[in-house]
This record gives structure tokens, sequence and C-alpha cells, in this order.
């Protein structure tokens, strides 16, 4: 009976996959880069976030689209606009991973200092968007409110990091500029972590109506 | 807000088939409250109980309680014809009579003994004004109504119900006839008419539901699965069937 409409939302789930992805492969993109001091993988960053806008603009419309169309209501109208204030969440993501990357290009080839546990918190991060736009496509309550529960280990992650450079900076001043681009890298992952949260918070309003600021 | 009407454990049976299956509902005063389900699911059969019109039809069998400012409808003390004057109702098809306009509206009036002249026309232009067909048709009255168009029949029809001042107005799928500007015009109107009146109105049309509805009750088989704030029940039903009907899975 409503089998264009089935079809159209599948759709959207699949771009919103897709969506995710890129963000992933940014994110795992710039914590490579960082970890090896490879600029040439830093460039190919900004292309994906590019990539990822575009992604934007198209589920963007593909909503507006559905809203038009369909004039959907319940559950159908959550999962709409719950993946319309995603997107916002997801395009950011690709923009902070491009804004890790032009630094990663300041740092002249100089890899993440290894006891700041940066990529560790860059791996935790991945997990977190992977698992947050899994949690829409699945509809499932349980994982997003495990993507919640891991914004305290990245939290934790960017205070240990944060220390590790006021000690690098203490011990060795002349590593000052060095140690604030880590600490904006450290910051910037941080952030994609909460986007994440953001992401997993639309996808609970999305199952269960009820968004945590209720 | 205080409650116009309540039903209690309302049942209904045609014959030996059950169209209501105990009801309860409340609705509150001066506020819009749609009825949505599937054709069959006892929507208007409901409505036209609320002002017994049901009577008239052979076989009906019904228990449990509906009642208008406090007392039971189906009293034996209650005045059918007062009754109707407070719960008045508009139909699906536009139905005037086939007289002027102005008689259309001074029909009910006259049957409820006023004669005085000076006195039709003052309810005759309140009602058609508060119907919001005054302009259109104030140079003529003395006209046919049945040479309106099938949306100015309709606010007619509205008019007529309005002459005789009810406190309740029943629309059974009103718009449903008419086209989408003669519907915006209805839905505008019942918007308006709900600061002095209180509708309950039959729609097959969700969005019109969605649009002008304070509440929503939603029927199944004779059963009232859910009903509650209209912005609630179309976000986060609270049954699964209700969910499966407003996003089209079923009906």
């Amino acid at each position: 009976m409503r089998s264009k409409f089935d079809e159209q939302l599948a759709l959207l789930n699949k771009e919103m996959i897709e969506m995710g992805a890129l963000c992933e492969e940014a994110i795992a993109m710039t914590a490579k880069a960082l970890s090896e001091g490879d600029l040439s993988l830093a460039a190919k960053v900004a292309p994906i976030s590019s990539e990822i806008d575009h992604k934007e603009r198209d589920i963007e419309s593909r909503c507006l689209k559905l809203l038009l169309q369909q004039q959907p209501v319940a559950r159908d109208l959550r999962q709409i606009s719950a993946a319309l204030k995603m997107i916002t969440d997801m395009e950011r993501i690709g923009d902070q991973a491009e804004d890790i990357a032009e630094i990663i290009t300041c740092l002249n080839g100089r890899t993440a200092n290894e006891s700041a546990h940066i990529h560790d918190m860059a791996k935790e991060t991945i997990k977190m968007v992977t698992k947050s736009v899994d949690a829409f496509v699945s509809q499932d309550v349980e994982l997003a409110k495990s993507v919640i529960g891991l914004d305290d280990t990245v939290d934790n992650y960017f205070i240990s990091a944060k220390n590790k450079l006021i000690e690098i900076i203490a011990s060795n001043p002349t590593d000052g500029e060095y140690a604030l681009d880590l600490l904006m890298i450290t910051k910037y992952f941080e952030r994609i972590g909460d986007h994440a949260v953001n992401i997993a918070e639309w996808v609970i309003f999305s199952v269960t109506g009820i968004h945590k600021e209720e | 807000m205080s409650n116009i009407m309540t039903a209690e454990n309302l049942c209904l049976w045609y014959g030996n088939t059950q169209a209501l299956k105990s009801v309860n509902i409340e609705i509150p005063e001066k506020s819009i409250t749609a009825l949505i389900g599937p054709s069959g699911c006892g929507k208007s059969t409901f409505l036209k109980t609320l002002n017994r019109m049901n009577d008239l039809i052979p076989g009906v069998k019904i228990t449990g309680d509906v009642s208008y400012n406090g007392t039971n409808i189906f009293d034996p003390s209650v005045d059918v014809n007062e009754l109707r004057r407070d719960v008045g109702m508009v139909f699906q098809k536009p139905n005037p009579f086939p007289m002027s306009i102005y008689d259309n509206i001074a029909y009910g009036p006259r049957t409820h003994g006023i004669k005085n002249k000076a006195k039709l026309d003052d309810i005759v232009e309140k009602a058609l004004r508060d119907a919001a067909i005054w302009d259109e048709v104030k140079d003529r009255l003395k006209k046919n109504a049945l040479g309106l168009s099938g949306g100015q029949q309709q606010r007619l029809c509205i008019a007529r119900a309005l002459a005789v001042k009810p406190k309740v107005l029943l629309m059974d799928e009103p718009t449903s006839a008419l086209d989408p500007i003669s519907t915006s015009r209805i839905e505008e109107l019942a918007l308006q008419l709900k600061d002095e009146y209180t509708i309950i109105i039959v729609t097959h049309n969700m969005q019109q539901s969605v649009r002008i509805s304070d509440n929503t009750a939603f029927f199944l088989l004779g059963e009232l699965v859910e009903w509650g704030n209209t912005e609630r029940l179309f976000s986060q039903p609270n049954d699964k069937r209700t969910e499966d009907y407003i996003t089209g899975r079923f009906g």
C-alpha cells in the first residue's frame, strides 16, 4: 500500500549509511595521516569532506521531498526529521576531520606523540560515528545509548592528552607550537565525539519520540 | 477546560452487529475533536449517537452512557428536539432545503417559535456572518439556495445549524465533497467557530485532522483505540494500530 514511500525511506537510509561511511573514512584517514606523518594522505581528506557536503545537500532535498509528498506522521515523521538533524552533525564531523588534516600539514611530518594516546582517541571516535549511524539504520536505541556512553572515554582521553601536552611544553619549550597543534587536534576529535552523541540522541528520538532535552 | 460531552462504556448494535464497543471519551468544551478511522470503524455511528440521530434507525440497541452537560442524553426525560438544537449536525453532502437562502436559515428558529421579522433578520444575518458566507449572499437572500456552489451550500448548512444557537456542532466529513479552496474555507471557519462552539468532526483527511483539531480519536472495528492531543497522537501514537493506520500501513 505504501511501497513507494517505503522504497524512498530505504533510499534515505542507504544515503545516510553512505554519508556515515564517508565520515568514518575521513576520520580514519586523518588518524592514519597523523600517526604516520603522511602529508599526502592528509591532503586527501578535504575532497572527502566536500563529498560529505554534497551528500548533505542530497539527503536534505530527499527529506524535504518526502515531507512534501508523503506528509509523514508518527515514526515516519520522526525518522525523516531525525535524518535532517543528523546530517548537520555528520557534515560538521567531515569539516573537523578536514580541520585536523590541515593542522597535520603544519606539523611538517612529525607524528603525534605516542604517550598522548591521540591515536586511541581517534579510534574511539571512529567507533562512535560508526555505531551512531548503524543505530540509526537499525533503529537500535541500545546501540545509540552505547555511543553516548563512549563519550566519557573520549573526554577522558582528551584530559589525559592535555596533561601530557602540558608536560611536553614544560620539559621542552621549543615544542610549544607542536604541542598546541596536537591540543587542537585532540579538541577536534573530542568535538567529533560530541557530534556522534548528537546523532545518537536523534536516533533515540526517532525510535521513542523523546529527545533528551525534554 | 471542562468537558461538554462524555461517553462511558458506550456500546451500540445494529441488529446483531456491534458497531461500537465500550467507547469512553471526553469532549472538552470549545475545542475541535476529530474522529478518524477506516470506513466502517464506527466513527460516524459514534457521531450520530451524540445527538441521537441513530434513534431513527430500526433495530438499534444502545448501552452505556453519553452525557451532555452532565445529563444522560438517553434519559427518558430528555427532549430529543432540544438535544438536537443544542447538538447540531452538518452532513457530508451539502443538503440545503429547496427554498431561499433566507428561509433555509430561518427554518430552524421558526420551528422553535420565533415569528418576529426583525428578530429573524438578525438571526439570519448573524448565522450567515458566523459561517463566513454573509458577504457572498447578502444581496441575494431571496434566491434559491440550490443555486449556490457546493462550498457555499456547505457553509449555508453550517449557518443553518448555527441559527438555532447550538453548543456543539457535529460535522460528518463536511469537506469530502468540496474543492481545496472551499475545504480550506470550512477549515478556517471551524477554527473560528471553536471560540464559541464545540466541534466534533469526522474526517478521512488526516492532514485536516492535524491542521484543525485539538484532540483526535482513532476508531477501529467499533473500538476507540486511542484518543488525545492531536499533535501527540500524530507524532507519538501510543497504540501500534494507530501508528499503522496513520502511517498508511493499513486502512
